[in-house]
């Protein structure tokens, strides 16, 4: 018998799943495989009703759903914005996701909202901080959240600790599970000239309850040096590709993640990348 | 112990190109951060114009591209979004271009933002079921000119001195009609999930203002008529009712 009822889904499976978007709606209702599960950006559907709300209802009744936010700037000096926290705790409310994530980054400023994760020099002032901020979320959602690791091009010279030590300190601090963004991983350390396996080597994995791979861009900094962009405008490079069996061989197999944001190409393409990243998990769990 | 790095000094640079980038940043031999600040430059003000250029569409192609991705990078410094849905972003548009030099002479434009805006508020506005259309024609004579309206939160009410639903068609559509000089009131409505703008009769704003500041429906017929001698009553509610804008008729005989 076919049961209609809407039924929430506890988890998101340790199988891939992609960065929803509007234009993919009809072939994901068609035939969503290898896609197990979609992530949505938190801010698209705040709005009231229309077709956005209606798209996720939609969807939510036959996918596990992941919320992801872009605009709560837990990094940010100032107090977290009431007003979105609210409207945040109204869809997490509402729609029961399996999942919910934010960034180690902040973006507003005096009320001024910049649309960009900028980035936070690691010392224990930021740790008290972004933890307390943490604290407000998940007892203001009573859900645990996760927190994503920063693609940075920058490095600041207070910061006192390396990243992988400041997640892991505000981890314990307030329970917050982990985001591993594996492009970031790769991104970041070739711009601080570090090595991405000893960061997923110090990486508490155990922690880690989605990971997220998407493309980048290539430049280069005043010195000549390479300077990589992350702009999930393309397909996941293979050094991200051999970083993530890297990861999942100490890991095991985690919810996995394309996003692809600029340049959104038609769905055959991203399932093919979801396709690679199944490979993958296959590859792990064999 | 090195100095840190505040907030107020990473924005001020972020915004600003001629302001150095803080001295704490660094790249990874400590040196100044230079071209890696300008990413977080690059990144805040591209994505603010993608989400203007998403926003309007028509606006911006009245304007050309290569001139409204210049204007934006005014407009955002100015007007940076106050909130991060950013669905709603750019509601200071059109008194930005109601004052913006450069496009005095498009004395439209600030009346298509305002219609770009209403579209966009239209689409992400609550949903709410539209009474039944034989519920008019059903209501007593007596009892419909004292009866007032509820209207659907998607519905928007435009008046303009400009041919603003012409000049919006004819960005929009591949067969629109020419563009004659006339003003033009606009009703946003949203029937199903898709936003349209719809042109008024004369008189037809009068009245759907009047209905709903809560007028009754004699009172704004009264209005509407003192204004247009010739007001097209059965139009105006003809799409009134085929667009699902009237949620509630509130009869007080019957309450």
């Amino acid at each position: 018998m076919l049961d209609m009822s809407p039924h929430p889904f506890e988890n998101l499976p340790n199988r891939p799943g992609v960065g929803y978007k509007p234009q993919h709606f009809s072939d994901i209702l068609k035939d969503a495989r290898p896609v197990e599960w979609l992530e949505i950006h938190a801010e698209n559907y705040m709005g009231d009703g229309g077709r956005p709300i209606a798209q996720l209802k939609h969807l939510a009744e036959r996918f596990p759903i992941s919320v992801h936010g872009v605009g709560l700037s837990i990094g940010g000096e100032s107090p977290l914005d009431p007003d979105h926290l609210a409207r945040l705790k109204h869809l997490v409310g509402w729609l029961n996701p399996a999942s919910f994530s934010e960034h180690l980054a902040w973006s507003t400023h005096e009320s001024a909202f910049l649309n960009d994760l900028l980035p936070l020099p690691y010392t224990l002032e930021t740790v008290a901080r972004v933890s307390q901020h943490i604290d407000q979320v998940q007892e203001t959602l009573g859900r645990q959240m996760l927190l994503e690791n920063p693609s940075s091009y920058l490095a600041f010279a207070e910061s006192e600790m390396t990243e992988t030590e400041f997640l892991r300190e505000v981890s314990n601090r307030t329970g917050c599970g982990l985001l591993l963004d594996v492009n970031n991983v790769f991104i970041s350390a070739t711009n601080q000239q570090t090595d991405p396996c000893s960061y997923i080597d110090d990486f508490p994995l155990e922690n880690v309850g989605e990971i997220h791979l998407g493309g980048h861009d290539e430049d280069h900094d005043d010195m000549g040096a390479p300077l990589l962009i992350d702009s999930h405008g393309r397909e996941v490079v293979d050094p991200v590709w051999a970083l993530l069996d890297y990861t999942l061989a100490k890991s095991g197999p985690r919810p996995t993640l394309i996003e692809w944001d600029t340049d959104v190409p038609d769905w055959p393409v991203l399932a093919a990348e979801a396709r690679r990243a199944a490979d993958h998990l296959e590859q792990i769990s064999a | 112990m090195a100095a840190k790095t505040d907030q107020n000094g990473f924005v001020a640079a972020l915004l600003n190109p001629d302001c150095p980038a803080p001295p704490t940043l660094r790249d990874p031999q400590g040196g100044p951060a230079g071209k890696r600040f300008d990413v977080y430059r690059n990144n805040v003000a591209v994505s603010l114009t993608e989400a203007l250029q998403v926003a309007f569409p028509v606006v911006q192609k009245l304007v050309g591209a290569e001139f409204f991705k210049a204007m934006t990078g005014v407009f955002l410094r100015q007007h940076p979004p106050k909130s991060p849905v950013l669905m709603l972003y750019g509601s200071d548009m059109p008194s930005f271009l109601a004052n913006f030099e450069p496009v005095s002479h498009l004395a439209y434009l600030p009346d298509i933002a305002r219609l770009e805006l209403a579209l966009r508020q239209s689409y992400n506005a609550e949903d709410q079921n539209p009474i039944n259309p034989n519920a008019l024609q059903s209501l007593a004579a007596d009892r419909l000119m004292v009866a007032r309206f509820s209207f659907a939160p998607a519905v928007r009410l435009l008046q303009s001195e400009w041919p603003i639903h012409s000049i919006w068609r004819a960005n929009t559509e591949a067969d629109a009609p020419e563009i004659t000089i006339a003003s033009e009131d606009v009703l946003v409505v949203r029937p199903e999930l898709d936003p349209v703008p719809v042109l008024l009769p004369d008189g037809g704003a009068r009245f759907i203002a009047a209905l709903q500041e809560k007028s009754s429906f004699g009172h704004a017929l009264e209005k509407a008529s003192a204004e247009v001698e010739d007001f097209d009553l059965t139009a105006t509610l003809g799409l009134l009712l085929a667009n699902g804008a009237i949620t509630e008729i509130h009869d007080e005989e019957i309450r």
